[in-house]
């Protein structure tokens, strides 16, 4: 089993007709995702890659009854497409784009919240490596190949790191059910409590790996959750123990700005609800290994 | 990005935000005559710096005659100013502002965030200006008022008269201290801030509420949208080596250390920053080259961290996905055999083709030290690192 995406889940790329778009377009496809077709407002009616392009959401989803889409707009723009994937009645939005103004991403959040929490479409990213079920489908940017299909989830910030922790994973024989980005922006669409939820409640995942950073309130609502709701093991790790504070670390949300937002701080906090805690960013792996084993 | 005081100041006044008469001085001369354009008989010369603390660092300074506004500026002037915040290099003062003194009747503490927790932007008050909001937070946590602003309709008006009568205003203080926090919520959203305090706002004896200081941060992702601010930028308040990076897209932090690590992604980074420290060593920068890496940024970045003249060692850790790791390796030998580094460069490859990125760094003949894992890339780096100070002029040998 898997959470948010599987095999049959219908996908549109917003985007689509872009250097970046289309080639990632074409990546997810060769790993088995049911891409339907993409938007770019102006280019409709054409084909790209033997995928209609349409010219609004509304339309897109309409024609292809697409449940799912995937934002590869530049910055300025990426906002405004979320929004009208929203108005679109897609249940799932992933948001690669880098670099989207927080304000941007504020009225995102609260034009969301004109649907009902049923209706309400969910929100992965910005800033973030998307979303993988091994063996199944991916809606991201990252290399299929470094993760094993299996039963633990991961949840974390960084893109390359969530590698590294798959590729570790990989390397002692443990599979992801599903790999969850969440994006290294201050304001984002999931937090870890929210990506914490699904795993939970998904039958298919047995333990969960997060991998949080410095900056932010998310670790520490993940903690408060994962001590009152969660029954599945967790293995943590978070990274920027060396951060100097009020510095921001290459993410626009990587930035200690008070109490409690660095990484011992962070630890501190998930170590005292149980979780297992990675010592060193070589050890998500073999740590995982344990708990597992444990179990 | 951050702008001086006098840069915030211009950009309230616009916004209807009352600030003392004040004027900008680039030499002693000028800041007198700026003193008497101002007029009056005390006068306030404020060195502008990017970093908080400047009173307690001496980088304020109250002067009672022109000739006293004259030997401050003197003073100041090149000076660099090293403050509680502004770490051990300090920051240069090319710049003062120079201000009408003016009779405060009270001191009041004005900040604008934008709250991660609630996902909005919030106002934060306190009656005990003056103080950094850490202290006042630690110390009378029941003076500080904080509302927050539903992003849908913006800050309304009731909620800065709520500010006013909360933080203890009189009647006839009240619309002034609303104009100053409707301008600043104004100034704030239209223009992608993402930090604005004014500390202390204050009150006059004849009751008028104005800006006594003014910092403010604009969000680098909306700065498209604000070429007016973007032009505020003044780099010599940056790092240096933080300012080339900057200008070659890429992201760097400059820290103390000795090792300088090239990374693709900005948590990756950070866990091989965390990496090397529990390996025994000290990073010497954090960078992230983008999570693609290609060979164009990879040779960047070896010309920004061989800048550094602390660097000792050099670690690059790429976990190369699109990318492949043979086309990243290319781009090392190629960065390495352009221009070598002087000092140890260990190279850790992770990811798609990664025995073919390691043949080729093997292949090329390069001092190049090589490592699988990550465990492994931080132990060596750290290893050459104490090695290389040791024995200067050492021959590096492939691993």
């Amino acid at each position: 089993m898997s959470i948010l995406l599987d095999r049959t889940t219908p996908v549109l790329v917003q985007g689509i007709t872009g250097k970046i778009g289309s080639f990632h377009a074409k990546e997810m496809r060769e790993y088995g995702t049911n891409i339907v077709g993409g938007v770019t407002p102006g280019k409709g009616g054409t084909v790209i890659d033997g995928l209609p392009v349409f010219d609004t959401m509304k339309e897109a989803v309409e024609k292809t009854r697409a449940t799912a889409s995937i934002v590869f707009v530049p910055p300025p723009f990426a906002a405004d497409s979320i929004m009208e994937a929203a108005d679109a009645n897609v249940r799932l939005c992933v948001a690669i784009t880098d670099g989207i103004p927080s304000q941007d991403m504020i009225r995102v959040k609260r034009y969301m919240r004109r649907y009902r929490a049923e209706n309400r479409m969910r929100l992965i990213g910005p800033n973030c490596a998307g979303v993988i079920s091994p063996g199944k489908a991916m809606m991201g940017i990252m290399p299929g190949n470094i993760y094993l299909p299996g039963n633990v989830g991961i949840v974390g910030r960084s893109g390359t790191l969530g590698y590294e922790a798959a590729a570790q994973m990989m390397e002692l024989g443990i599979g992801v059910s599903t790999s969850v980005g969440i994006g290294g922006d201050p304001i984002n669409g999931s937090s870890f409590k929210d990506i914490l939820e699904l795993f939970e409640a998904d039958p298919g995942t047995h333990a969960v790996v997060m991998i949080g950073e410095i900056g932010g309130p998310q670790e520490a609502e993940a903690a408060e959750y994962i001590r009152d709701n969660m029954t599945k093991p967790v293995i943590a790790y978070v990274a920027g123990l060396s951060a100097p504070k009020g510095r921001k670390m290459g993410h626009a949300g990587a930035i200690i700005q008070a109490f409690g937002e660095g990484a011992s701080e962070k630890v501190e906090l998930l170590r005292d609800v149980g979780v297992a805690i990675a010592p060193t960013p070589a050890e998500i792996g073999s740590t995982a290994q344990k708990v597992l084993k444990a179990a | 990005m951050d702008i001086h005081e006098y840069q915030a100041k211009e950009i309230l006044a616009r916004f209807g935000v009352a600030t003392p008469k004040g004027a900008l001085a680039y030499s002693p001369e000028q800041a007198a005559y700026r003193a008497r354009e101002i007029g009056g008989k005390l006068w306030v010369v404020k060195a502008q710096v990017h970093t908080g603390g400047r009173g307690k660092a001496g980088g304020v300074k109250l002067c009672r005659s022109e000739d006293d506004v004259m030997d401050a500026a003197d003073d100041l002037l090149g000076k660099k100013l090293v403050t509680h915040q502004s770490g051990p290099a300090g920051k240069i003062v090319g710049r003062l502002y120079i201000e009408g003194g003016v009779a405060i009747a009270k001191e009041l503490y004005l900040g604008f965030v934008l709250d991660r927790k609630s996902e909005r932007v919030m106002v934060v008050a306190s009656s005990e200006g003056g103080m950094e909001i850490e202290e006042i937070a630690a110390e009378k946590p029941q003076s500080i008022v904080k509302v927050s602003v539903e992003p849908a309709v913006g800050m309304q008006a009731f909620q800065a008269r709520e500010i006013a009568f909360a933080l203890g205003l009189k009647p006839s203080q009240i619309q002034s201290a609303v104009n100053a926090l409707m301008g600043c919520y104004r100034a704030f959203e239209e223009l992608d801030a993402t930090m604005l305090e004014i500390n202390p706002l204050i009150v006059t004896e004849d009751d008028h509420v104005m800006a006594l200081d003014a910092k403010m941060t604009f969000d680098d992702n909306a700065l498209f949208r604000h070429p007016a601010v973007a032009e505020l930028r003044d780099k010599s308040q940056e790092d240096p080596r933080e300012t080339h990076a900057n200008d070659r897209g890429l992201s760097y932090v400059g820290l103390t250390g000795k090792i300088g690590c090239i990374v693709n992604g900005a948590g990756l980074a950070m866990a091989t920053m965390d990496m090397i420290k529990l390996a025994g060593g000290e990073p010497a920068n954090f960078l992230d080259i983008g999570g693609g890496a290609t060979p164009e940024r990879v040779a960047k970045a070896f010309k920004l961290v061989t800048m550094d003249k602390n660097v000792e060692a050099i670690l690059v850790n790429i976990f190369a996905g699109i990318n492949r790791c043979d086309w990243v390796a290319e781009g090392v030998v190629q960065a390495l055999e352009k221009s070598p580094a002087g000092v140890p460069v260990i190279v850790r490859l992770a990811g798609t083709h990664v025995e073919e990125g390691r043949r080729i760094l093997a292949r090329s003949g390069l001092p190049i030290i090589r490592a699988n894992t990550l465990a492994e890339a931080a132990e060596r780096a750290v290893a050459a690192w104490k090695n290389n100070a040791n024995t200067v002029g050492l021959k590096v040998v492939n691993a």
